[in-house]
């Protein structure tokens, strides 16, 4: 038995194969696991990424190949007001939606971190704007800010505090407010329980001993659970400030950009040039503007979890 | 006190069920305050809050099953509540139109780009974390980048690359694309769970002969089947969310996906369409809800996952 094993042929390692060799070798196993994730990322990501660069400096249209114009594009949509109405809704919307999602969502996680009956429940609960698809909450929206049929007026008429009803998506600043209200309101849950589950590592023997130095709750909450929360807080907010600055499906759903452009993002101008118009240079030259945006949210992510290693004490990953 | 967020890992199931004080006592130093203050506090805001947050769905819901003659009326019938519940919206909605059609294709979509993220990225997160290859941890840093490019910078060139690919209006293009928001936020999330799992295990396998390809299906899959599921039904709730991809690529009304469909087909004219427009977003949510219902704990993992590397 033993003699057997012994005397089994052994492939001596210059007979290995040109295919055995990428076959069992851990670098090249390693790049042929990557294959399919690589392939896909570069084919419909990498690839339109920097499509649509140079599609920004041509005129293609759909249906029609586009030569090089330089930033011509750009130079038009410099005189274009209503682009730069869509610049200022994109940041007002977004720091707006970000700042206040950011502060009610701590506090819903504060709240959410006490002690509570039914505490599984409530925070299962909170959950479920997030899981329901946005278009069809932001469709809810929609007829909850009907014109005519609100049930918003309707409440406040029979409190009496209104006597007409509120033009919520037809006058330019009511509908600003209302699509940030949606977007703060399908926000909230995912800030808060992220923000839930930090709040959860801080130990609790850190606020006993704060309180029996005589911390007040504000001071416990600034020096203890502010500094540790900080890099979770990091990476959500980064997240939150991504995807609201490029968000589209609420705003198509609820308003499709009007009343008379107002409530336009970069994405759904882009949208309306470059699909519905047929203008895909122009429309590539919109969403290419929204990317040194974008560059900022990830070198502020950068820095955040920078932050986060060096409150750790360490400095290596 | 610097280490104490890396000593502590987060547990999807204390982020549902505990709170930081749960670890040694139940009641944590609330008892320092009295009911009339934490009332104030605590219940009130917090019932503000899941008021607010739940409204919306609650009013989605009585608009789907009032019947037409009180849903515009609001002067003789309190429109809080309906005596008179009609399933004449939802009925309308399932025998006389595309939805069951639309349904189909979203689920359809959702599923099949969703398992083809899970096996790219079981792939590529076992190789990144486990095979340590050369360039490795680059590749994972760029899989990473991946999740910051948004679908909104990416749709007008994309609509180019699948129109010369033939893919236009054809559900494949759904599926071939999805993947790409899917498979960098799996790939990271699948990484975390890969890392608990001892190395030990592998190394007995492999001197006992077994394959690469072996250890992963055989010992590393079956020990991460809960990060499989978080995965799984976090990247189908995002595909059946996903919108402006399926507004782009997809023409014909019989190909198009729930929330593509219910956007662009209910909006007609017809004062009394907001019965069958909630009706319609009512039952395209009520899948992903009753999905939730069932794995609470593995949406909450998957979200905290994805923050926490």
């Amino acid at each position: 038995m033993a003699d057997a094993t012994l005397s089994m042929p052994r492939t001596p390692r210059a007979e290995q194969t040109a295919w055995s060799r990428l076959a069992s070798n851990r670098h090249w196993l390693g790049y042929w696991f990557m294959l399919p994730a690589l392939a896909i990322l570069f084919l419909f990501l990498a690839y339109p990424l920097g499509l649509g660069v140079w599609l920004s400096f041509t005129d293609t249209r759909i249906g029609r190949a586009g030569i090089f114009i330089g930033l011509e594009n750009y130079e038009w949509l410099q005189g274009d007001s209503i682009f730069w109405v869509s610049v200022f809704n994109t940041l007002l919307y977004t720091i707006v939606a970000s700042i206040v999602k950011f502060g009610a969502g701590l506090y819903l996680a504060l709240l959410l971190n006490q002690h509570l009956p039914f505490k599984a429940m409530i925070r299962a609960v909170v959950l479920i704007p997030f899981i329901v698809p946005t278009v069809l909450s932001a469709i809810a929206f929609w007829w909850i800010f009907d014109t005519q049929f609100s049930i918003i007026s309707w409440s406040l008429k029979q409190l009496g505090l209104i006597s007409t009803n509120i033009d919520f998506l037809g006058d330019p600043n009511n509908a600003r407010a209302s699509v940030i209200f949606a977007n703060i309101w399908r926000g909230i849950p995912f800030v808060a329980i992220t923000l839930l589950a930090g709040l959860q590592t801080v130990s609790p023997s850190l606020y006993e001993a704060a309180t029996l130095d005589g911390a007040t709750s504000w001071q416990r909450f600034r020096y203890i659970t502010y500094p540790l929360l900080t890099p979770i807080i990091a990476v959500v907010m980064t997240f939150s400030v991504l995807f609201t600055f490029t968000d589209f499906q609420l705003i198509w759903a609820m308003t499709r950009g009007g009343p008379v452009n107002a409530t336009h993002l970069m994405a759904t101008l882009s949208y309306q040039r470059a699909i519905l118009a047929g203008q895909l240079g122009e429309g590539a030259a919109i969403a290419t503007a929204m990317i040194p945006f974008l560059l900022a949210a990830i070198m502020i992510s950068w820095f955040g979890l920078q932050r986060r290693k060096w409150q750790q004490g360490s400095d290596n990953d | 006190m610097t280490d104490v967020l890396a000593t502590k890992a987060i547990d999807p199931k204390r982020v549902l069920t505990g709170s930081s004080a749960a670890a040694d006592h139940s009641e944590g130093m609330s008892y320092l305050e009295t009911l009339p203050r934490r009332i104030i506090t605590l219940y009130l805001p917090l019932m503000l809050f899941i008021f607010v947050l739940l409204f919306p769905f609650y009013w989605m819901a009585l608009t789907a099953i009032k019947p037409n003659e009180q849903l515009l009326n609001f002067d003789t019938v309190n429109p809080f509540w309906t005596w008179s519940p009609t399933f004449q919206h939802i009925t309308k909605l399932l025998f006389d139109s595309a939805y069951p059609q639309w349904l189909w294709n979203t689920m359809y979509v959702a599923t099949a780009a969703t398992v083809l993220s899970i096996v790219a990225s079981v792939l590529a997160a076992y190789a990144i974390v486990r095979l340590r290859f050369r360039g490795g941890q680059a590749l994972g840093a760029m899989i990473f980048l991946a999740y910051l490019v948004p679908p909104s910078i990416l749709f007008i060139p994309l609509a180019t690359v699948i129109f010369n690919y033939g893919l236009f209006d054809s559900p494949l293009a759904l599926i071939l694309v999805y993947p790409t928001i899917l498979i960098p936020f799996s790939t990271w999330l699948l990484m975390g769970y890969f890392k608990t799992i001892p190395y030990e295990l592998e190394e007995c396998a492999l001197i006992d002969g077994a394959s690469r390809w072996q250890i992963l299906t055989k010992i590393v899959l079956p020990l991460a089947v809960p990060g499989l599921i978080s995965a799984f039904i976090f990247c189908f709730t995002l595909c059946w969310n996903e919108f402006i991809y399926a507004l782009t690529f997809l023409q014909s009304v019989q190909n198009k996906t729930v929330p593509v469909a219910i956007v662009n087909e209910f909006v007609d004219g017809d004062i009394y369409r907001w019965g069958s427009l909630m009706a319609g977003a009512l039952v395209g949510s009520l899948p992903l809800v009753i999905l939730y219902a069932f794995f609470v704990e593995h949406y909450v993992s998957a979200m905290t996952g994805a923050v926490k590397e």
